[in-house]
């Protein structure tokens, strides 16, 4: 059993590890082995964290009240296995893309403090994920915002310039709108803390309904802009596409998944009243972006931009698993989220590699690469089948299990659309394939060693497999999150509960 | 008095508004923090606008509501780093494009 001060460490580890980075930011080999360690190091910490939750089961969280001020008074920091399989997740893209960038990162992105804006965001990413308080939520929101802000727009090229002014406007006014409704929120109800607004809403007698249904879309919109789901996902392709490859690989892996996470959580926890409209709305959504995602990155011909189209389209199955608000969808929702975040994640770093090999990652200018690297492409038909479904690698447990919760309450259209989407999915990694990896070698060659650009995508590649060849384990995971969060009672009970 | 503050909102909110939909990226950086301020204002409300005696617990008479307040602070200091960091952005759009005007910022496609 781990001690339950050790929590905090999530939060706070990455922050005091920017600060000692940003301190000694011309130390090269300093920055590159305290990182690497650092992010081992907290990964190592989480997986202990998540086992030690796992021990108790149902009853499995951590509630942490800083200064020791009583919730719903205090700032506290709640562990319960959902958010910890998210920390989990987060610090082992770390882990690979930290590996990753220990090649690619050039000299003058690092001497302008790249490692340190990277654990900021870290620290703003883990601690949206563990926080029990709306407020809270948007601080690390916009902590996560002002590193990811910096980190686009280190080097200063034209086109990233330009998208991150993009990103800068979109997230901007979305955290506008975040303070609004919570300031709504608050006259409303009298308190953000999470666990508090679930018990106070569960036991008015309604008469605040039509004002908390307003307010929870005005949340949609919130979260959903920073998700990327339809008709919000416009602003998503480009600054994806434009950073360095190790960066894309974190951005589209984490980033829009915090957005997702805070659906998750204020969907299954606080708006509850009127499932009705809510999650129906939440539904029809989820197909609309699972479709237009897909079909976005069919009309693609860059392999980084198909990637960045692909994210869309996973996030409508996200949003499917929670509007269905079953335990079973919620766990699907959980187990689709892993291993989709793990391949994605690859993905991009081999788009790195191909970037680094060829220099150049557009379906026309590459091609042939499956004689100049087996290994790539091996690692490249992984994670990419795992990502359209195909069994026996972990993508098909995770669709499986999705659609299977919703073939169970009758929802057949939205399981329709998600096996048409798994469809497309597969067809647009094959013209990743075909375009780059199959046919007659076209493109340069450039002379570098790609062996030590491979240890991160490995790592989430084991994964990838290791998932699918023992489901089990990750589905007993993800049963036990969705009933922690499928009955609040539990999350309520262990924050306002136990005020000794 | 709250009507007065609420109207406040709207009215920045509407400059706001019509700033971020402005041509040159200074303009959208001032709306941006006019939103902010409208955001502020809304936090100031959300705690009622009322006189009364400091919170602490040995004064038995109404108090006012600190949260709002200690909300506002983090806002703003959060506000007050975003657009700082928007500003330099315009400063250095301006620096690599020769123009801040966001409908002239091509390039880097491919």
């Amino acid at each position: 059993m781990m001690p339950p001060d050790l929590f905090v460490l999530f939060v706070i580890g990455p922050v005091v590890t920017a600060a000692l980075l940003a301190a000694f930011h011309k130390w090269d080999t300093f920055q590159r082995g305290v990182s690497l360690a650092v992010s081992l190091g907290l990964w190592g910490l989480s997986v202990v964290g998540l086992l030690s939750l796992l021990q108790e089961g149902q009853q499995g969280m951590v509630v942490l009240r800083m200064g020791n001020w009583a919730a719903p008074y205090g700032i506290i920091l709640v562990a319960d296995v959902l958010s910890m399989t998210m920390v989990v997740l987060t610090m082992t893209i770390a882990v690979a893309v930290v590996a990753f960038s220990l090649r690619t990162v050039e000299q003058a992105h690092q001497e302008h403090f790249y490692y340190p804006l990277f654990f900021i965001l870290i620290m703003g990413v883990n601690g949206a994920f563990l926080t029990g308080d709306l407020f809270n939520l948007f601080v690390f929101f916009e902590i996560l915002l002002i590193a990811s802000f910096a980190l686009l727009a280190l080097g200063s090229q034209p086109g990233q310039l330009r998208e991150t002014v993009k990103y800068v406007v979109i997230n901007l006014i979305a955290s506008t709108f975040f303070l609004i409704s919570l300031s709504v929120l608050y006259r409303t109800m009298g308190t953000l803390n999470m666990a508090d607004l679930a018990h106070k809403i569960q036991t008015t007698s309604g008469e605040l309904d039509s004002t908390l249904t307003i307010l929870s879309l005005v949340f949609l919109f919130v979260f959903g802009t920073k998700a990327a789901i339809f008709p919000l996902y416009f602003w998503l392709p480009g600054p994806y596409f434009q950073p360095s490859a190790g960066l894309s690989a974190f951005f589209g892996g984490i980033l829009t998944k915090v957005g997702v996470y805070a659906i998750f959580r204020t969907f299954t926890l606080i708006f509850r009243h009127n499932p009705a409209l809510t999650h129906e709305l939440l539904l029809i959504l989820a197909a609309l972006t699972m479709l237009l995602g897909v079909f976005g990155a069919l009309s693609q011909m860059d392999m980084k931009r198909i990637l960045s189209y692909h994210i869309i389209s996973q996030i409508g199955y996200l949003m499917l698993g929670i509007g269905l608000l079953t335990p079973q969808a919620l766990a699907g929702t959980l187990f689709y989220m892993v291993p989709y975040v793990l391949a994605k994640s690859a993905l991009f770093l081999i788009a790195g590699v191909v970037q680094a090999a060829t220099g150049s990652t557009h379906l026309k200018a590459v091609g042939g690469l499956q004689s100049h690297s087996i290994p790539l492409s091996a690692l490249f038909l992984l994670a990419a089948l795992s990502l359209a479904g195909i069994p026996p690698l972990a993508g098909f447990f995770s669709k499986f299990i999705v659609l299977q919760a919703g073939m169970e309450i009758g929802r057949y259209g939205y399981v329709g659309i998600g096996l048409l989407g798994g469809l497309l999915t597969l067809a647009s990694m094959l013209k990743i394939w075909n375009g780059v990896f199959w046919g007659e070698e076209t493109g340069d060659r450039r002379p570098v060693s790609l062996w030590p650009l491979f240890p991160g995508i490995i790592l989430l590649v084991f994964f990838i497999v290791g998932i699918g060849l023992f489901p089990g384990i990750l589905y007993s995971v993800a049963q036990t999150a969705a009933a922690q969060v499928a009955d609040p009672r539990v999350y309520i009970a262990a924050v306002l509960g136990m005020q000794d | 008095m709250e009507f007065v503050i609420i109207s406040v909102i709207g009215v920045l909110f509407g400059c706001g508004t019509y700033l971020i939909l402005q041509r040159h990226l200074l303009q959208v950086v001032v709306g941006l923090s006019l939103y902010s301020h409208a955001a502020n204002l809304a936090l100031l409300v959300s705690g009622g606008l009322k006189r009364g005696n400091p919170p602490l617990l040995t004064t038995d008479a109404p108090y006012v509501d600190p949260l709002p307040q200690a909300l506002i602070l983090t806002a703003i200091v959060i506000s007050f780093g975003m657009t700082a960091f928007a500003t330099v952005l315009a400063f250095r759009v301006r620096q690599v494009y020769g123009s801040d005007a966001v409908d002239e910022l091509a390039g880097g496609e491919e």
